[in-house]
């Protein structure tokens, strides 16, 4: 995780939660739980042949233990973007899939170079997409609020400069008890 | 509609002649951003795009693509060609725009899909 006590004047921090879903966050990250299923996988720069396949296989096993359909499709599409996100901008890093019995926790840290201006980058159609990432279909600055848009809580904490860490929850039901 | 039914009326070229084309479809969507095409697809949907990389197919993984159709005479790679065919995944091809394209299918019922 990221060394906070390092990051002082240049660290920019995103929170958004879902009306209603205030306590049910608190109480995730407050209690600690112990997941019962992990998955992580790599994601390279700007590598767009394996860009989403750790996607995939959360929500393949998600289908498998029966998610809701209309949920699946929201988590999917959050862990897409946010998959790509890393592919597109950073200089790589990993995903962290932690599944709960009625929720699920994805965290996708970065090597860096970090994002500028957090709240810009939230701003729809805003993008920093270079030319080749614009060509294959990205770069349409839909990404973060398409993410935000998909789920119940995402906290994003980024340095310039330095890495990137973008967490998100999506609860199985849709009130999040 | 049929997706076969399409195949006729857009004078396209079935890139998957493997896949079963005897399927029924709702609604369709045309867009050449990955983004606005997860944002809008939220039941089955035919896709129209000009996009042609894997990342097309691999947006048939993450919501519920029935088929693609590669407007204005694109052509995928053979190995895009390849992985729809892992996935059962039909994929077509017309010499038309996708505003022609688009309008031809609007005007035989096909309608837009809800978003």
């Amino acid at each position: 995780m990221l060394d906070y006590a390092v990051a002082e004047s240049d660290m920019a921090e995103f929170w958004y939660i879902r009306p209603g879903y205030e306590h049910a966050v608190q109480k995730h990250f407050k209690n600690q739980q112990e997941p019962e299923v992990s998955l992580e996988s790599l994601i390279r720069e700007k590598d767009f042949n394996e860009a989403g396949k750790g996607s995939a296989e959360v929500k393949n096993l998600l289908k498998r233990l029966g998610v809701n359909p209309d949920i699946l499709r929201r988590i999917a599409v959050a862990a897409y973007e946010a998959e790509i996100n890393v592919a597109a901008h950073s200089l790589g890093g990993a995903m962290l899939s932690n599944i709960y019995p009625d929720r699920i926790h994805m965290v996708f840290l970065d090597n860096g170079p970090g994002i500028a201006d957090i709240e810009q980058a939230m701003m729809p159609g805003f993008s920093t997409a270079d030319e080749m990432v614009r060509e294959l279909g990205f770069g349409a600055g839909l990404g973060l609020p398409n993410i935000k848009k998909n789920t119940d809580a995402l906290h994003i904490v980024s340095e310039a400069g330095d890495s990137t860490m973008l967490e998100f929850l999506v609860f199985f039901n849709n009130n999040g008890q | 509609m049929k997706l076969s039914d399409i195949v006729k009326i857009l004078d396209a070229e079935v890139l998957t002649p493997e896949v079963n084309l005897d399927i029924e479809v709702p609604c369709a969507f045309a867009s050449d951003l990955i983004s606005d095409i997860l944002m809008c697809t939220k039941e089955p949907t035919l896709l129209l795009t000009g996009l042609t990389n894997q990342q097309v197919i691999r947006l048939a993984d993450m919501i519920d693509i029935i088929g693609i159709i590669f407007v204005r005479g694109k052509k995928p790679p053979a190995e895009v060609i390849e992985m729809a065919k892992e996935r059962n995944l039909p994929l077509i091809c017309t010499k038309n725009t996708m505003y022609r394209s688009s309008g031809l299918l609007y005007n035989a019922g096909l309608r837009s899909c809800r978003i």
